[in-house]
């Protein structure tokens, strides 16, 4: 999929935003192996090209999800007192706010695009990397080396970036690596419901939107293929994941 | 125990407080407001003065600290007020809904659950065979697979097997009708929706029961049941499953939470007319008040089932002890 996104331009046999009126809603054939869509565009060549924005989104809401939530979480356990007290009311209402309608209203106010796409999807992310983050920082707020920092007389910032974020790091990937298939998964949803990526952008998402409302039954392929894409990726992000969970987790070592 | 229930009561306060907070101010900063919408949407030139006056009805020309005030007053006073769009009252235009989205719910909680243990048992059961790596492909797609694509494939599906059966294609029935009125046509067309969600929802629940059984089955006294020559079948009824049901209820229990407030895109796939839809459309229609008071119900209902969980979890396993 890294790969398809990458190589685009090379894979894609047809340039994915260009319309041809008269090949409007093939079957796939030799010519167009995954059909076109009601536009005449090349369904191939589209699921190929949004696989670039499928890789933009996730991996950017992904990363910036989980790394804001890992400061926000070892800043939270740091501190602790009226800091974690405040950090973990604001996650507590993060995470019970409807997701879906917290990003909605943020596409709405930021407008429409891949930019606040990934904003609105990064900031439910944070709270849940946030909170596995802080149970993993707390244990290691006591061991005696971040004393030792505390009185070599390091500052706050250096022992929370230096000493004790490099020491979560197990949770951290496990956490970014589960939040890639979700954020692929939020796009779609979000493009779907006519919220996210725009016309005439190759996503995933937008393909399912508009070849599914009218043309499902007369051209099934235009639904069944960016699906297709969509699970495939997910499920290999997620398969992804559980190894990493497998590796870094010590208590999953023999399961 | 006590203390730890009305201690756990207590911090639902500010996180009412904050959710109140937070959709206050996210609906006040999308450009435009429902009078502009509702005026403007007939295409036609609307006097501004036409405009004001919607407002000034609305109170929207109040200052925030007084619109802040009426809606926690409201909130606190269980009065959520009438739908700036439809005018209707906030709880009439919910309730409508909230039976189709309540019913879809729990039947995907039912369909998830009558899946997910035996498969949950039997691929802990069966670890590291073909089994057990069937159900693993089963629940790894299912968390993959889009809900609101299956949904699509599954009217797909319904569409081109009527074709073939009976010559036309069949449609299920986009009225709502309640369960005890007709139960035939009601469960056509509330089935598909709950199938569509129920997969993903059974697949997070199966890997949570194979987890758990995994986890139990190591045990000690999983161990001296064996030794004590008891059947397996009761060894795992019993001693193991019994035990692993407590993360697997937890989970249930969030999972059924979030359905009440997020079947927003399966709704939208299925034309189903449900508190997702509502939800939507409350947004796009800067309704202020049915926003807000659909946000405080979602979180109301999300925090008490977590709480709810919280302390059956408490309750059910003597090792948890709650301070």
């Amino acid at each position: 999929m890294i790969s398809a996104a990458v190589f685009a331009d090379q894979i894609a046999m047809y340039n994915p935003e260009v319309n041809d009126f008269a090949a409007m809603l093939q079957a796939p054939s030799l010519d167009h192996i995954f059909g076109t869509d009601e536009f005449g565009r090349d369904i191939y060549s589209r699921i190929v090209h949004g696989a670039r924005t499928a890789m933009l989104v996730g991996f950017t809401a992904a990363i910036c999800g989980s790394t804001l939530g890992l400061l926000v979480g070892v800043t939270s356990a740091y501190f602790g007192g009226w800091v974690d007290i405040t950090v973990q009311r604001v996650i507590d209402v993060l995470i019970a706010f409807p997701s879906i309608i917290l990003a909605l209203a943020i596409v709405i106010i930021l407008g429409r695009g891949v930019g606040p796409v990934i904003v609105a999807i990064t900031i439910p992310l944070i709270p849940n990397c946030a909170r596995v983050v802080r149970s993993s920082a707390l244990a290691i707020r006591e061991i005696p080396y971040v004393d030792a920092a505390r009185a070599m007389g390091f500052g706050h910032a250096r022992i929370v970036l230096r000493h004790i974020s490099p020491n979560i790091m197990a949770p951290y990937l496990i956490m970014l690596t589960t939040f890639l298939g979700q954020a692929i998964l939020a796009e779609a949803s979000l493009s779907y419901l006519g919220l996210g990526v725009q016309e005439p952008t190759p996503a995933w998402g937008l393909m399912l939107k508009s070849g599914a409302e009218e043309y499902a039954e007369s051209a099934p392929w235009a639904v069944i293929f960016p699906g297709v894409a969509i699970s495939l990726a997910v499920f290999g992000f997620n398969l992804f994941g559980d190894a990493m969970r497998d590796v870094l987790d010590p208590k999953l070592r023999d399961r | 125990m006590y203390k730890y229930a009305i201690k756990r009561i207590l911090l639902m306060i500010p996180t009412l407080i904050g959710a109140g907070l937070l959709v206050f101010m996210l609906m006040r900063m999308i450009p435009g407001d429902v009078c502009e919408i509702r005026l403007g949407g007939t295409g036609l030139m609307v006097d501004k003065e036409q405009i004001e006056i919607c407002r000034d009805s609305l109170g929207l020309n109040q200052s925030m600290a007084k619109q802040f005030y009426d809606f926690a007053v409201g909130i606190a006073t269980l009065e959520f007020g009438d739908s700036m769009w439809t005018g209707r009252p906030v709880t009439e235009e919910i309730a409508i809904r909230f039976q189709l989205t309540l019913q879809i719910a729990i039947m995907a909680t039912l369909t998830a659950v009558i899946i997910a243990l035996p498969f949950g048992v039997i691929s802990a059961i069966k670890q590291n065979t073909w089994m057990d790596y069937c159900i693993r492909v089963f629940s790894i797609a299912g968390i993959a697979t889009p809900s609101f694509w299956l949904g699509i494939m599954i009217i797909l599906g319904l569409l081109i097997a009527s074709q073939h059966l009976f010559g036309e294609p069949w449609m299920m029935p986009i009225e709502y009708t309640p369960i005890w009125e007709d139960p035939l046509a009601n469960l056509s067309q509330t089935i598909w929706p709950a199938v569509a969600v129920g997969y993903r929802y059974a697949a997070v629940v199966v890997r949570m029961t194979r987890s758990a059984m995994l986890e139990v089955l190591r045990e000690d006294y999983v161990r001296t049941a064996r030794a004590k020559g008891l059947f397996e079948k009761v060894i795992i009824n019993q001693h193991a499953l019994k035990n692993a049901l407590l993360p697997v209820i937890t989970l249930v229990g969030i999972e059924f939470a979030f359905l009440i407030g997020g079947l927003v895109v399966t709704e939208q796939v299925f034309n189903l007319n449900g508190l997702g839809k509502l939800f939507v459309d409350a947004v796009l229609d800067h309704d202020f008040t049915l926003t807000q008071a659909l946000v405080m119900m979602v979180v109301a209902v999300f925090v008490v089932v977590n709480l709810l969980v919280d302390l059956i979890y408490a309750w059910v396993d003597p090792r948890i002890h709650y301070s």
